[in-house]
C-alpha cells in the first residue's frame, strides 16, 4: 500500500515538477529500501595481451529496488558494458554481481530475471507486435491464459492495443520503442535495463517517452538501470546518477547532488555548464570550506564528502549561481563584458576574467528588467556564499 | 526519366491545341525501352530456347516413339516408353505387374537426395552459423575455404572418396592397424558410399545460401531472445530458424535437385551395382538401346523436380507472404 502511494507521488512530481533539483528534494527518504543489483569489485578486459581493453575497472555499486539509476557518461565509458554484465552478454573478468543478494555472475541470460530494452529495440521482424511481447512469457511457460492477459495489460500499459496484430515493421519508431518496453516488462523482471532507449526518437517523442519511462516505473514499481549520454534526460528522470568515465564511476548521486555538488572536474564539466576557478583553501569548516579567491575574495563553499580541502585548489560555479553587476569593485571577480547570448528565458553573459580566462553568468530575464550591460563593460561578478564548489582534482 | 517526363510539357504549354498533332513523346519511349530490352533479354532467350527447350521438345516426342533395334528410335508412334517406365509385361505369361527394378531405383534416387539434403543441412548449418558469425574481414576467407573443393573436377574428387572408403582404403586400413576391426568394413559400392559422395559434393550449395541469409540475421535479435529466457534450442527453433528460411530453402532445392539427377557420384561410388535415377536412364541410352524409355523416364524425372519445387514455392511464398 505504502508503496503504491510513493509511486503515484513520483508520478504527479514528474508531471508537475520540471526543477531537477526541486524534485530530488520531494523525493527524500524515498530509494532507501533493499538492494537489487549489487556490483562487488566488477572489471571486465577485452582482449588480452598488448590489446588488452579495460572497459569496466573495478566497479562497486549498490543499486536499490524500485529506483530509476542512471548510467550517464561519454560514449566508450563503460556504460553499455557494464548494462551487458547485468543482462549476462558479458561475463566479468574479476568481481561478483548480485542480485538480491545471489550471485547471478557465472549464469547465462535467460537465466537471470533482468530484461533489457535494446537500444535498437531488436524486435523480432517475423512476429506480431503481440507475439513479440508475448514471447519471454512463453519462454517461461507460463499458461495460455496467463499469457494472453499479461499481453493484454502490457498492450494497454503502453497503449499499444490498436496496433496488436501488426508486424513490427509496420509501426513507427516510437511504437516499436513502446512494444520493446512492453516485451521487456512483461515477464515481469526484478530490474529492467535499458540501453540508451530514446537516443533513435526525434525530441518531442523524447520527451513523451521520458515521462512515459517514469510512468511505468511507478506504475510496475520494477528497478530501472537507465544508460544515457544525454545530461538532462538522466536530470530528469533518474532517482540516482552514476557518471562514468573510461570504466570508472567517478560519483554517485541525486541529479541535485551531482549537479549541484560535483566531486571531480570531469562530472562538472560534463554535466552542465561550468566555470571553474583556481582558489586557496583559507581554513575548513564544518560543512565546507573559506577559500579565497585570486582575486582577493573570500567565500565559502562547499566540499565532496570524504576530502579534506587544503592548499591550492580548482572550484566550479555554475553560470546561474552568479550575477553581473555594474558596479566592478562590488563583486567577488572583475572582468570585462565579451559578448552577451540572449537565449530567451535567460541570458549568457560572457566575461573575461584577468587571471582565469572566460567566466559565463547566466541571468534569467525578468519583464522590465532589461539590463543595460554593453559589451565592453567592466562589470563585477557577484557569487553567493556557497555557491563554489571545491573540486577532488 | 526525367526528360521523359519534362519534354512533352513546354509543347503543351506553347501549343495546346497542337497536341493531336503533335508527337507523343512518351509513346515513342516506351516504344524504344520495349525494344532495347527485347534486344537485352535475346541472348538468353535464344540459349534457353535452342539450348534448352529445342531439347526438351525431342525428349518429349522420341518417348512417343518405338525404339530402334540397335539404339535410335522408329518413326512410329508408340506408348512403350511410358509404359515402361512404371509397368512391365511378365515374359511368360504376358500379365502387367509394376516395374519393381525401376520403382526401387526411384524411391532410393527420391530417399539418397532428401537424406542428402537433410545432411548438408546439418552439417551446412552449423558451418554457415560460423562464418556468419566471424569478424567480417575474416568471412571471405572461410567462404573460400568452403567453395575449394569446387573448383576441384567431380570425378577426381569422386575417386579420392574411394580412395579413403574402399576395403584397402583409408578408414578401413586405420582400422585394422588399431585393431577395431578383423575385416574391411563394405562401405565403397552401397548406398552410404553414393550419400558421403553426394553430401559431399553438393554441400557448398547449401552452405553459401545458408550464409547469405545468416549474414543478414541481426544477432542483437539472438541476445534479445536469450535475454527473454529462451534456452539455446528455442531460439534457434523460434527466431534463428524462422529468419533464415529463405536460405535453407534456397540450399535445399539447390543440393536436392542435382542430387536426384546425380550420375557421376552413383557410378563410381554405387560401383554400378546401386542406380539411381541418372544411371538408369543413361543405360537406357547406352546398353539398354531402348531411347524411348529413357527419354521418359529423363521427362518423370524433370517431372518430380518441378512438382518438389512447386511444393518448395508454394511454401515459401506462403511464409513470404505471412511475414510481409
Amino acid at each position: 500500500m505504502y508503496r503504491a502511494c510513493e509511486g503515484v507521488g513520483k508520478l504527479q512530481a514528474t508531471v508537475t515538477q520540471v526543477q531537477p533539483g526541486e524534485r530530488a528534494a520531494a523525493r527524500l527518504g524515498t530509494g532507501q529500501g533493499a538492494v537489487a543489483i549489487a556490483l562487488k569489485g566488477v572489471s571486465k578486459v577485452f582482449g588480452s595481451g598488448a590489446d588488452a581493453f579495460k572497459a569496466v575497472d573495478d566497479v562497486s555499486v549498490d543499486i536499490r529496488q524500485n529506483e530509476f539509476f542512471t548510467l550517464l557518461g561519454p560514449s566508450g565509458c563503460g556504460k553499455t558494458t557494464l548494462l551487458r554484465l547485468i543482462a549476462g552478454f558479458e561475463h566479468p573478468t574479476s568481481g561478483e554481481i548480485r542480485l538480491k543478494g545471489k550471485d547471478i555472475s557465472p549464469l547465462p541470460p535467460f537465466d537471470r530475471p533482468v530484461n533489457t530494452v535494446f537500444q535498437s529495440y531488436a524486435l523480432f521482424p517475423h512476429m506480431t507486435v503481440a507475439q513479440n511481447i508475448a514471447f519471454g512469457l512463453e519462454m517461461l511457460r507460463r499458461p495460455k491464459s496467463e499469457v494472453q492477459e499479461t499481453v493484454d495489460r502490457m498492450l494497454k500499459l503502453v497503449r499499444m492495443e490498436q496496433l496488436a496484430n501488426r508486424r513490427t515493421s509496420q509501426i513507427s519508431g516510437g511504437q516499436q520503442q513502446r512494444v520493446a518496453l512492453a516485451r521487456a516488462l512483461a515477464p515481469q523482471p526484478e530490474v529492467l535495463l535499458l540501453d540508451e532507449p530514446l537516443s533513435a526518437l526525434d525530441y518531442k517523442l523524447r520527451k513523451e517517452m521520458q515521462i512515459e519511462l517514469k510512468r511505468l516505473q511507478s506504475e510496475t514499481g520494477i528497478t530501472f538501470i537507465f544508460v544515457t549520454h544525454d545530461q538532462e534526460e538522466a536530470l530528469t528522470m533518474s532517482d540516482r546518477i552514476a557518471v562514468m568515465s573510461e570504466g570508472n564511476i567517478l560519483q554517485i548521486g541525486s541529479p541535485r547532488e551531482i549537479y549541484d555538488h560535483p566531486a571531480q572536474r570531469f562530472v562538472a564539466d560534463f554535466i552542465g555548464e561550468s566555470n571553474f576557478l583556481k582558489a586557496e583553501v583559507v581554513r575548513p569548516l564544518d560543512p565546507g570550506a573559506e577559500i579565497r579567491l585570486p582575486s582577493g575574495a573570500t567565500l565559502t563553499a562547499g566540499v565532496p564528502e570524504g576530502m579534506r580541502p587544503a592548499g591550492s585548489v580548482t572550484v566550479v560555479v555554475r553560470p546561474e549561481h552568479a550575477r553581473v553587476v555594474a558596479d566592478p569593485a562590488a563583486g567577488a571577480l572583475r572582468g570585462r563584458l565579451t559578448n552577451i547570448v540572449y537565449f530567451g528565458t535567460d541570458t549568457h553573459y560572457h566575461v573575461e576574467l584577468p587571471q582565469d580566462g572566460e567566466f559565463i553568468v547566466r541571468m534569467q530575464n525578468q519583464r522590465g528588467s532589461e539590463a543595460s550591460f554593453e559589451t565592453g563593460d567592466e562589470v563585477g561578478i557577484e557569487i553567493g556564499d556557497g555557491a563554489p564548489q571545491v573540486l577532488k582534482d | 526519366m526525367a526528360a521523359q517526363d519534362t519534354s512533352p510539357a513546354p509543347e503543351e504549354v506553347a501549343a495546346p491545341t497542337m497536341a493531336p498533332h503533335g508527337t507523343d513523346y512518351a509513346a515513342i519511349a516506351m516504344r524504344r525501352e520495349r525494344r532495347n530490352n527485347l534486344a537485352l533479354v535475346s541472348p538468353a532467350l535464344l540459349i534457353l530456347v535452342v539450348g534448352a527447350s529445342g531439347p526438351l521438345v525431342v525428349m518429349l516426342i522420341y518417348s512417343f516413339l518405338a525404339a530402334g533395334d540397335y539404339g535410335g528410335v522408329v518413326w512410329e508412334f508408340s506408348t512403350q516408353g511410358w509404359f515402361q517406365v512404371f509397368l512391365q509385361r511378365d515374359m511368360f505369361d504376358d500379365t502387367i505387374g509394376f516395374a519393381d527394378a525401376h520403382l526401387s531405383i526411384f524411391w532410393r534416387s527420391l530417399s539418397l537426395a532428401f537424406i542428402t539434403t537433410v545432411l548438408c543441412v546439418i552439417f551446412g548449418f552449423p558451418t554457415a552459423y560460423f562464418i556468419a558469425t566471424r569478424p567480417p574481414e575474416q568471412r571471405s576467407l572461410w567462404l573460400f575455404l568452403v567453395t575449394i573443393p569446387f573448383w576441384t573436377n567431380l570425378l577426381i574428387r569422386t575417386y579420392a572418396i574411394m580412395e579413403v572408403i574402399r576395403n584397402e582404403g583409408l578408414v578401413n586400413t586405420a582400422l585394422m592397424k588399431a585393431g577395431l576391426i578383423s575385416q574391411p568394413i563394405q562401405m565403397l559400392y552401397t548406398d552410404f558410399a553414393i550419400m558421403l559422395g553426394m553430401t559431399y559434393v553438393y554441400l557448398p550449395l547449401m552452405v553459401l545460401p545458408l550464409y547469405a541469409s545468416m549474414e543478414k540475421l541481426d544477432f542483437r535479435l539472438v541476445e534479445a531472445s536469450y535475454d527473454l529466457y529462451a534456452s539455446r534450442m528455442n531460439t534457434l527453433r523460434r527466431i534463428i530458424l524462422p529468419l533464415v528460411k529463405p536460405g535453407l530453402i534456397a540450399g535445399s532445392i539447390l543440393v536436392f535437385v542435382p542430387c536426384l539427377g546425380a550420375y557421376v557420384t552413383p557410378r563410381v561410388l554405387g560401383g554400378g551395382k546401386r542406380l539411381m535415377l541418372g544411371n538408369l536412364i543413361e543405360l537406357q541410352f547406352g546398353q539398354g538401346r531402348n531411347w524411348p524409355l529413357g527419354a521418359a523416364l529423363s521427362i518423370t524425372l524433370l517431372l518430380i523436380v518441378m512438382v518438389a519445387l512447386l511444393i518448395y514455392v508454394r511454401n515459401a511464398s506462403r511464409q513470404g507472404g505471412a511475414h510481409g
